[in-house]
């Protein structure tokens, strides 16, 4: 076991990955010298050169347009989109082209792409830097999309997303990059698309993914103290979604709150509230509620504190379910 | 260690054999009009007679810009500020460019411009407030034809272009112009921006200020053509300019405008500068970049460039140069002030200016976030 960052143990799965696989190739704007804007890529470019690891022209279409080219070559490209607001000049590609492509040549070919987005809110950053835009690709069919909230989910999640044959969208929460935790590298790897149980509970169910995960462990202590018990559903994988999962622990609970930074409109939220309603109906003792972002552009810095779900928003949430 | 990838030796920074450095074959000269030792000299396609007031108002304009620059490099140090872009190095292409429009021109910024809204009379702090995190933006585009900053790469060369479609569907006489990076010229939309241009015969002036680097990425990661040339292929004309000169950058872009205004269509200048500090004040350009490359650079450096001209050929006195000194230590004080004083926003502003018309979502999640800061205030301990 070693001990490691979200971000370094995300540079030593692309490591691995360079290694063990020659059709890998790493493909983004300033990955290179640079190491990424977050410094993911670091060192890579030094010991596997320019032909693996590609610095792209600045063009978000082009990277994602010829790794699908890449791709039907038979590689396995990993592209890293800098920052989460800037993968929609990328968007036409990967949803109308990468999606769909399997589909359309009656699954005689693959694309294994991954497409590598540091996402959410937290860290001061200006407009587009802190967007939340999973909704958008888990709507899409043929997609994807994953995010880890622990350095060992970090480590081999992203391993498996580039080991599988379908694209996939990996979401990187960029607040948590430099949290650190335990890494087994030598184990074997849950399932990529199934949910974890982060925290034992039996009052109150809280599913989150990603950035929020840490939040909702936050808020379960919290409660605690206060002699609640809350489970916490890591849901790692946003499509597939681990319903089975959450169902389980619903029907143990009998309450859900799920929290997520995006805007809770049409959100990941949205869609568990809808399937677990018409799963565990007669489990149920509250309406599944939602915690996440308003109907309103990501805010500026100052005031993204208010904006984005902390421990009171969602122990307010949960004072809400269990006062049904 | 050599940053462009395919070449063992360092990489030189190109410009015109005045700079005193190499060109690449075939590569035409840049339009100069004072070398980089001060040396005034013509150019056959463009020239500028300037009085000696103007001139000193350049010059003003570029050392108030570098100073404010200056002031907000070090509140970003301060923690006053959360990120800062400096346009260290590029202050004669944007005073040279921001001085050739017209005040009914219309500008369209990237997010670097600081010395172009100078030019159009935009206050200075208001530039502060979206890298402070106060506000997305801080300004009313409309009061001085400066449009908003643009974070996403290229995206305002098309609203650029379109706006000046608007302005021949007029039949207004005015121009825009569209601010943009090297790194930017790989942006389809800025390739887009450029057919609708083109086809439209829009009045638009491409102003590029390639300053070598995209963040981490020479020019060579962007094009195997100089930037300008790339206008030929869409069918109108580009040039390139020394944009450390500022007396160049200035006749350049008004003869571009001027192209446009009278109905000639689109043109691209592209001004051949540098950036002399990091990408944004996160960046370590140490990680990617010579230091040989910046020190070759200062000696092109475009305020002392203008400085020995006006000095050599009498047009400054002492003090004037000490006049225009203490007017920027005014300008820095009065930007410190002004930023730490900025206050943050309330909350409820999340709220606000989402839609035009109103929409019942968000008058209902502004009541229940009301509510919900309510009850914090409402309860014993606080919070
Ligand atoms: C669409 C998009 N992709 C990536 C980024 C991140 N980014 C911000 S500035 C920059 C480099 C821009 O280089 P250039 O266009 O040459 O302008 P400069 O900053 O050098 O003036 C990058 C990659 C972005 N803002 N937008």
């Amino acid at each position: 076991m070693a001990t490691m960052t979200i971000a370094k143990a995300l540079n030593e799965a692309l490591r691995k990955s360079l290694e063990t696989d020659p059709k890998v190739v790493l493909m983004g704007e300033d990955i290179g010298k640079l190491g990424g804007v977050f410094r993911i890529t670091d060192g890579l470019h030094k010991d596997f050169g320019e032909q693996r690891v590609i610095d792209t022209p600045l063009a978000e279409s082009g990277i994602v347009g010829t790794a699908i080219g890449l791709a039907l070559r038979g590689y396995r490209p990993v592209v890293e989109i800098q920052f989460d607001g800037f993968v929609f000049p990328a968007y036409d590609q990967i949803v109308t082209q990468l999606a769909k492509m399997h589909a359309r040549a009656l699954g005689k070919i693959k694309l294994p792409v991954v497409i590598r987005i540091p996402y959410g809110g937290g860290i001061g950053a200006v407009e587009h830097h802190s967007e939340s835009p999973e909704a958008y690709f888990a709507h899409t069919a043929g997609l994807k999309v994953v995010s880890p909230s622990t350095p060992q989910d970090a480590y081999w999640m992203l391993q498996q997303a580039i080991d599988s044959d379908d694209p996939v969208i990996f979401l990187e929460p960029k607040r948590r990059y430099w949290d650190k935790g335990e890494v087994d590298t030598d184990g074997i790897p849950a399932p990529l698309h199934k949910a974890r149980t982060a925290r034992e509970g039996t009052d109150l169910t809280l599913a989150a993914y990603g950035p929020m995960v840490k939040v909702c462990l936050e808020a379960a202590a919290a409660a605690a103290e206060e002699g609640r018990s809350l489970e916490v559903v890591d849901l790692r994988s946003l499509s597939p979604l681990d319903f089975d999962a959450v169902q389980a622990s619903v029907e143990k609970t009998r309450r859900l709150v799920v929290v997520h930074e995006a805007p809770v409109q049409l959100g990941m939220g949205a869609e568990i509230a809808a399937r677990i309603t018409e799963r565990c109906f007669y489990h149920l003792e509250a309406p599944v509620l939602r915690v996440g972002g308003f109907h309103a552009p990501y805010p500026p810095a100052r005031v993204e504190e208010e904006y984005l779900p902390g421990l009171d928003r969602v122990l307010d949430a949960v004072d809400r379910s269990l006062a049904f | 260690m050599s940053v462009k990838s395919t070449a063992a030796k360092p990489r030189t920074p190109r410009t015109g054999t005045r700079g005193g450095a190499k060109r690449r074959e075939g590569e035409p000269e840049l339009v100069q009009l004072l070398t980089p030792e001060g040396e005034r000299v013509q150019h056959s396609e463009y020239s500028i007679d300037l009085s000696p007031e103007e001139l000193r108002g350049l010059y003003r304009d570029m050392v108030l810009t570098r100073r404010f620059d200056a002031e907000a490099t070090s509140l970003q140090r301060q923690g006053e500020l959360g990120l800062w872009a400096s346009l260290l190095g590029q202050e004669a292409a944007q005073i040279g460019s921001g001085r050739a429009t017209r005040p009914d021109d219309y500008v369209f910024p990237t997010y670097r411009e600081h010395g172009v809204a100078w030019c159009r009379g935009v206050d200075p702090v208001n530039l502060l407030g979206m890298f402070r995190g106060v506000n997305h933006g801080g300004w009313d585009p409309n009061e001085n034809n400066f449009h908003l900053y643009t974070i996403v790469i290229g995206s305002q060369t098309l609203h650029a272009t379109g706006y000046a479609m608007g302005i021949s569907k007029d039949g207004a006489d005015s121009a825009v112009i569209a601010y943009f990076g090297d790194g930017a010229s790989s942006q389809g939309d800025v390739a887009e921006a450029f057919t609708f241009a083109a086809v439209y015969n829009a009045p638009v002036v491409f102003f590029c200020q390639n300053n070598q680097w995209a963040i981490s990425e020479p020019t060579e990661k962007q094009s195997r053509v100089p930037i300008y040339q790339r206008a030929a292929g869409f069918g109108f004309p580009g040039v390139r300019v020394d944009g450390n000169d500022v007396l160049a950058v200035l006749a350049v872009t008004r003869a571009a405008l001027e192209h446009a205004r009278s109905g000639q269509g689109p043109m691209l200048v592209e001004a051949f500068t540098y950036r002399m500090g990091a990408h944004t004040t996160s960046d370590d350009p140490t990680r990617y970049r010579l230091d040989e490359e910046r020190e070759q650079w200062e000696h092109k450096d475009p305020i002392l460039r203008l400085r020995s001209y006006l000095e050599k050929d009498g047009i400054a006195d002492e003090a004037f140069f000490a006049g225009v000194e203490e007017e920027s230590e005014a300008l820095g004080k009065r930007v410190r002030e002004a930023v730490r004083a900025m206050p943050d926003p309330d909350p409820m502003s999340i709220f606000e200016n989402i839609y035009a018309d109103g929409h019942a979502l968000v008058d209902e999640e502004r009541a229940q976030f009301a509510a919900y800061q309510a009850s914090f205030a409402d309860s014993p301990e606080g919070h």
